[in-house]
């Protein structure tokens, strides 16, 4: 039996990766392995898997890993917001790491462009890596928009005309301001989250709970600096 | 040449037309052995007729027109057309009625997430057994249906669609508070629920009880360890276990935070679960209140299982699958 109680944890790479590991580590799982094979994505002697944040929901939601980590941005984008269309998952913890905002932004420079663009266009332009967080956020807002998916930086969208205003992540809002982007929204808090299988969440009733119990224990034992770790720039 | 199919529609071939054939007739079996008497109802309705279930859960996939300008609608659950049949053709019959079916529905699907939009259902409705009479009942046949069709690792989760309620109402919830939290328990987000109950400012007992009381499941044990304001909330739960015997107790997951998304259930409600397949293959439970919206009110109460569901379980219990 592994420090995992049997358990299989989806777990992502990127800026979540290195908190996730901090964490894996209390638990008492040795990480070494993790941290030095970049290639290897598979790591049943742990009970963990690794993959991209937004794949998380894919591989918990159909069976193939029973819990997993990720980013609550990742969760909105596949849509948690509306029960009929969600993911079929539980949410169970907060894991108070990697925390950024949600958030609309757009030039610094005169007069905000998107208000300019809804005014005297009827319609705003928006850039983003989360399609459905900002149609759900427009549309909520009664504002009509058009929005345009990227996959890179979304910064340079704005910079160069493609749209008037961006919704993206941000922690310190330094890549926002060396783009000379200004935040004019908050959207919504994001921070890592332990999210269950439905069919694992009855049916290992007793391993995850223990599981939960023992990471609510970590966050109230924790330093208050933690939440820090992991944020994207 | 390869010719299109309707998205979310699919042939199926010989060999998997008999292994589907073989557990709707083991299911069948034992449906018809416990009384149940097979009945058929047409896959067209007219829409008002469905929307007395809950189309706003189960949205159809295709609607169309008759020739006389009415909204026909492809069923998308068998519960509300039996309750139909029942209100109109059984009007002066003796009750209880016992139907079990095996019928095509079809439901609107979540874009790109490679569901069907239409799905074999099998399954029972009692109707005119009230809890916890009828409840044991369907759930004794539906254990014994589960384990004829060669299902050897299943558990069905009961939940009480009445016990969250209760409970807030017992702990002195504001009503618009309430709706609130059990809709976020409905969409499985208990950090969210966490959250909401803190931010309501309810006196602690009461407020960690509304967080930790729908985390709870576990088998008999777990209700019989149940104190105070809790207990009181899962009565119904309480007395259903008491009619339960060994062989159907065994297999049940006694659920406090379990919330069928369809909107007509009244009390206990349940769900099959596999460890070979990541989601439910079923579900049911109590509808005492949709009888009623056909102008005939009777407790009833039923299941429904997803045939193909089944079978990718018994497929991964064969290979031997976690």
């Amino acid at each position: 039996m592994t420090a995992l109680g049997g358990l299989r944890l989806a777990i992502p790479r990127g800026t979540l990766f290195g908190p996730t590991l901090a964490l894996l580590d209390r638990l008492g799982l040795d990480t070494a392995e993790l941290r030095t094979n970049e290639r290897r994505l598979l790591f049943p002697e742990l009970g963990v898997i690794t993959m991209r944040p937004s794949d998380v929901p894919t591989y918990v939601e159909a069976g193939a890993a029973d819990l997993g980590i990720t980013g609550r941005d990742v969760l909105l984008e596949q849509s948690q917001l509306d029960s009929r269309h969600g993911r079929q998952i539980y949410e169970l913890l907060d894991l108070g790491y990697g925390r950024a905002t949600m958030v609309l932004a757009s030039p610094a420079a005169g007069e905000d462009p998107a208000a300019l663009a809804l005014r005297r266009l009827g319609v705003v332009r928006v850039a983003t890596k989360y399609p459905r967080i900002a149609t759900y956020h427009m549309e909520r807002t009664g504002r009509q928009a058009e929005i345009v998916e990227v996959k890179g930086s979304v910064e340079l969208a704005a910079a160069v005309g493609l749209a008037e205003a961006i919704v993206d992540l941000t922690a310190t809002g330094r890549t926002l301001a060396e783009n000379n982007l200004v935040v004019r929204e908050e959207i919504a808090v994001c921070t890592a989250r332990l999210i269950a299988n439905p069919v694992s969440y009855r049916l290992k009733a007793a391993a995850i709970d223990r599981l939960v119990e023992r990471l609510r224990k970590d966050l109230e034992d924790g330093p208050e600096d933690r939440a820090d770790l992991g944020s994207p720039a | 040449m390869v010719h299109p199919l309707p998205s979310g529609t699919r042939d199926v071939l010989p060999q998997e037309a008999a292994e589907l054939r073989q557990i709707g007739d083991a299911l069948r079996e034992v449906f018809l052995a416990r009384g149940y008497g097979e009945i058929h109802t047409p896959a067209l309705e007219y829409e008002e007729v469905m929307a007395r279930g809950d189309l706003d859960r189960l949205p159809p996939a295709f609607r169309l027109f008759d020739e006389h300008g009415n909204t026909l609608i492809l069923r998308t659950e068998m519960t509300t057309p039996i309750a139909r049949v029942v209100a109109s053709r059984y009007a002066d019959a003796s009750l209880p009625l016992r139907f079990c079916y095996q019928a095509t529905c079809y439901r609107a699907v979540r874009p790109q997430r490679g569901q069907s939009r239409e799905l074999v259902q099998t399954g029972v409705e009692l109707i005119g057994s009230p809890a916890p009479t009828g409840t044991a009942e369907v759930l004794s046949v539906l254990v014994e249906a589960l384990a004829a069709c060669g299902l050897r690792r299943f558990r069905v989760g009961v939940g009480d669609a009445s016990f969250y309620p209760k409970l807030m109402a017992t702990l002195g919830v504001p009503e618009g508070i309430g709706a609130g939290l059990h809709a976020t328990l409905g969409r499985r987000d208990l950090v969210a629920l966490e959250e909401r109950v803190r931010a309501a400012d309810l006196p602690e007992p009461a407020a960690r009880l509304l967080i930790a009381a729908p985390q709870l499941r576990g088998d008999i044990s777990l209700l019989e360890r149940l104190e105070g304001e809790v207990r009181e909330a899962a009565e119904g739960l309480l007395r259903l276990a008491e009619l339960l015997e060994g062989p159907v107790l065994e297999r049940l997951i006694f659920d406090l935070g379990l919330v069928r998304e369809i909107g007509y259930y009244t009390g206990a409600v349940f769900e099959v679960y596999d460890p070979a397949l990541g989601q439910p293959l079923g579900g049911g439970g109590r509808y005492d209140d949709l009888l009623a919206r056909f102008g005939r009110p009777l407790p009833a109460v039923g299941f429904a299982l997803n045939l193909e569901g089944l079978h990718i379980a018994l497929a991964g219990e064969e290979r031997g699958e976690r």
